[in-house]
């Protein structure tokens, strides 16, 4: 019967249909892909709470880091044809205090060869301003409560060379003039592309360079630079300097 | 017209289709908890019922919260203690609050209504949402001073606080997304719609107005907006309103955008409840409605960033008022005054 043939045929389309899975004939190959940031001050490791000044930076100022956090977010993988792979929900809270936190753990990343990486260092607009969030971007002392907005990264240390032995370097602000997000891409070493596969995980060592917030466009002098505890001119100094060259792609493990 | 029953099945099972796939966490608000109702006269709000969808469990929670003490450093202050609900939620008779170890703040607390409505909140507009905006009290050293991990770590050690965390988010431990998300929940139900103004303006019974206070509603839309418009009270800007000719202790909006235009101007706040909210400003300079009225007649002092309205290309500065004029407006605001809101034992401390 003519009728009820179109009966059952809607019947089975409803029910097939209403589950909402994703047809698994069509589902594309995935793998993972991790990003290590190996923290350097220069051409040292960063070893935190030294009791001496362990660094000195071009400028001849003497300093040692007792924090180094920041947002790495938006990650964008490219394909040499020019097509792009964005991550979905891409927030990571990096503490160089803390192991777990410098392995960016991508997953459910399409198979590929991938020429490119790209990302933004601090948190996007949007995010900051569409409540309470979480995972990395669970409030925090990362979260300024006078003001909406992520801290993008925070450097503190002591230096001799400041007034008061020691900064605190908090940089943030998300909208006009003074917006310190920053979008880098770091090149990645000749020749070399991210082979993500289904059976094995590349690893990108990022060697994070703690000086390239202290130089590059704007020297930073303990004495005279305005610790920013708020978004300005002088955060937005900060974002210059630290996206010129934080990250560096060091080298690529296909494992 | 005749409808055979298999093509209503057919259309049943095609709306299932269709249903099929829409996400399921749309629990109905319940119509029980304070706030759940949008009031007619009211346009509509910033933080829909569908972002955090009140439930018995959820508000019952957030109150729990908002009145606990601990959620300070050293357990003395509350979000209650600064927020009261005789005085709509604000600190009666406190120009400003006084937080941990009797640390003064530098601004006078504002009632908490209607923020369903509010784009952003503080005096400033720092923040822009009602789920991160308690981060502001809790972390602020004069007001009360803790991290959010450490109230986390309380409330996660306290086995009601652990039941009832549970009962609203199902998932353990509790987190500073639960804690703010249930706080949020009492919060955004703090809804003032039931003075005799609204009755009035809503046709309902008990809403009569004397003849004063007609005069004085006529002369609010006549004087003072559109600054204190629509039924909320207030156009949700920033305004300097002429409190004084430089701001070298508080900057207002200019601290949150560092643009020197917005030296001096702070938010306009809602004249609902007004009658009970004092001491008024920024900084509770002003002890009544009148000092605040002849503030507007012949107070206003000239900065550069006066707000145009207060500014007239000719003749004075501010907004002349008549005495009369004044008595009737006074008269008016006061049947903003909405008891039910300021007496709703649901939203009590101890309902």
């Amino acid at each position: 019967m003519k009728f009820s043939r179109f009966f059952l045929t809607l019947a089975v389309a409803a029910v097939s249909l209403t589950s909402c899975k994703k047809d698994k004939d069509v589902a594309p190959a995935v793998g993972e892909l991790d990003i290590e940031m190996d923290h350097v001050v220069g051409s040292s490791s960063l070893v935190l709470n030294a009791t001496t000044p362990n660094y000195t930076t071009p400028s001849g100022d003497h300093f040692s880091v007792t924090t180094l956090r920041y947002y790495v977010s938006n990650i964008r993988l490219r394909k040499s044809d020019g097509t792009e792979y964005v991550q979905p929900e891409s927030y990571y809270l990096v503490d160089a205090a803390r192991s777990d936190s410098k392995t960016l753990v991508l997953k459910n990343v399409p198979t590929g060869d991938y020429t490119g990486i790209t990302f933004t260092i601090g948190v996007d607009a949007a995010r900051n301003t569409s409540g309470v969030q979480q995972g990395a971007l669970a409030p925090s002392d990362m979260f300024w409560g006078w003001t909406t907005g992520y801290v993008f990264l925070k450097l503190e240390g002591k230096s001799p060379e400041a007034p008061s032995g020691g900064f605190a370097y908090h940089v943030g602000g998300f909208e006009g003039t003074n917006s310190a997000l920053r979008t880098v891409s770091p090149a990645l070493p000749t020749g070399v592309n991210i082979l993500v596969r289904t059976d094995h995980t590349p690893e990108v060592h990022m060697k994070v360079d703690a000086l390239k917030i202290l130089t590059g466009p704007t020297t930073v002098r303990f004495a005279t630079f305005e610790a920013p505890h708020m978004p300005g001119p002088a955060a937005a100094k900060l974002a210059d300097n630290y996206a010129a060259g934080m990250f560096r792609v060091d080298h690529v493990h296909a494992n | 017209m005749k409808r055979s029953p298999l093509v209503l099945l057919a259309a049943g099972l095609a709306a299932l289709l269709v249903a099929g796939c829409q996400t399921d966490d749309s629990t109905a608000p319940d119509a029980g908890v304070p706030g759940s109702v949008l009031p007619a006269n009211f346009p509509p709000p910033v933080y829909g019922l569908e972002q955090n969808p009140p439930t018995k469990e959820g508000f019952a929670l957030g109150r729990a919260l908002f009145y606990d003490p601990r959620l300070s450093r050293d357990g003395t202050i509350s979000c209650g203690s600064c927020h009261q609900q005789f005085a709509a939620f604000s600190h009666a008779g406190h120009t400003v609050s006084h937080g941990l170890d009797g640390l003064l703040g530098t601004r006078n607390a504002p009632a908490l209504q209607n923020l369903r409505w509010e784009r952003e909140f503080l005096w400033d507009g720092g923040s822009r949402h009602i789920e991160t905006m308690p981060v502001a009290p809790l972390t602020n050293p004069v007001e009360m001073g803790e991290t959010l991990d450490n109230v986390v770590r309380k409330l996660n050690a306290d086995p009601q606080y652990q039941r009832q965390f549970a009962q609203v988010f199902g998932s353990k431990p509790i987190d500073s997304y639960q804690l703010l998300r249930a706080l949020a929940q009492f919060t955004a139900a703090l809804t003032s719609a039931n003075s005799r103004y609204d009755h009035y303006v809503r046709h309902e019974g008990g809403g009569t107005l004397s003849a004063a206070e007609t005069r004085g509603l006529t002369l609010l839309t006549q004087k003072c907006t559109p600054c204190h418009g629509t039924d909320l009270f207030t156009d949700h800007s920033y305004r300097n309103n002429g409190l004084d000719s430089a701001f070298p202790a508080d900057s207002g909006r200019a601290h949150i955008t560092q643009q020197a235009t917005d030296r001096g101007k702070f938010k306009v706040p809602s004249l609902r409840n007004v009658a009970r909210t004092a001491p008024y400003m920024h900084d509770g300079r002003f002890q009544t409605l009148e000092q605040v009225l002849d503030h507007y007649d012949h107070g206003v002092a000239a900065s550069p960033t006066l707000d145009p309205l207060l500014q007239p290309t000719s003749g004075r500065r501010g907004i002349a008022l008549s005495a009369q004029e004044r008595s009737d407006l006074v008269a008016f605001l006061h049947t903003l005054t909405d008891e039910q809101f300021l007496r709703d034992a649901r939203l009590a401390e101890r309902p």
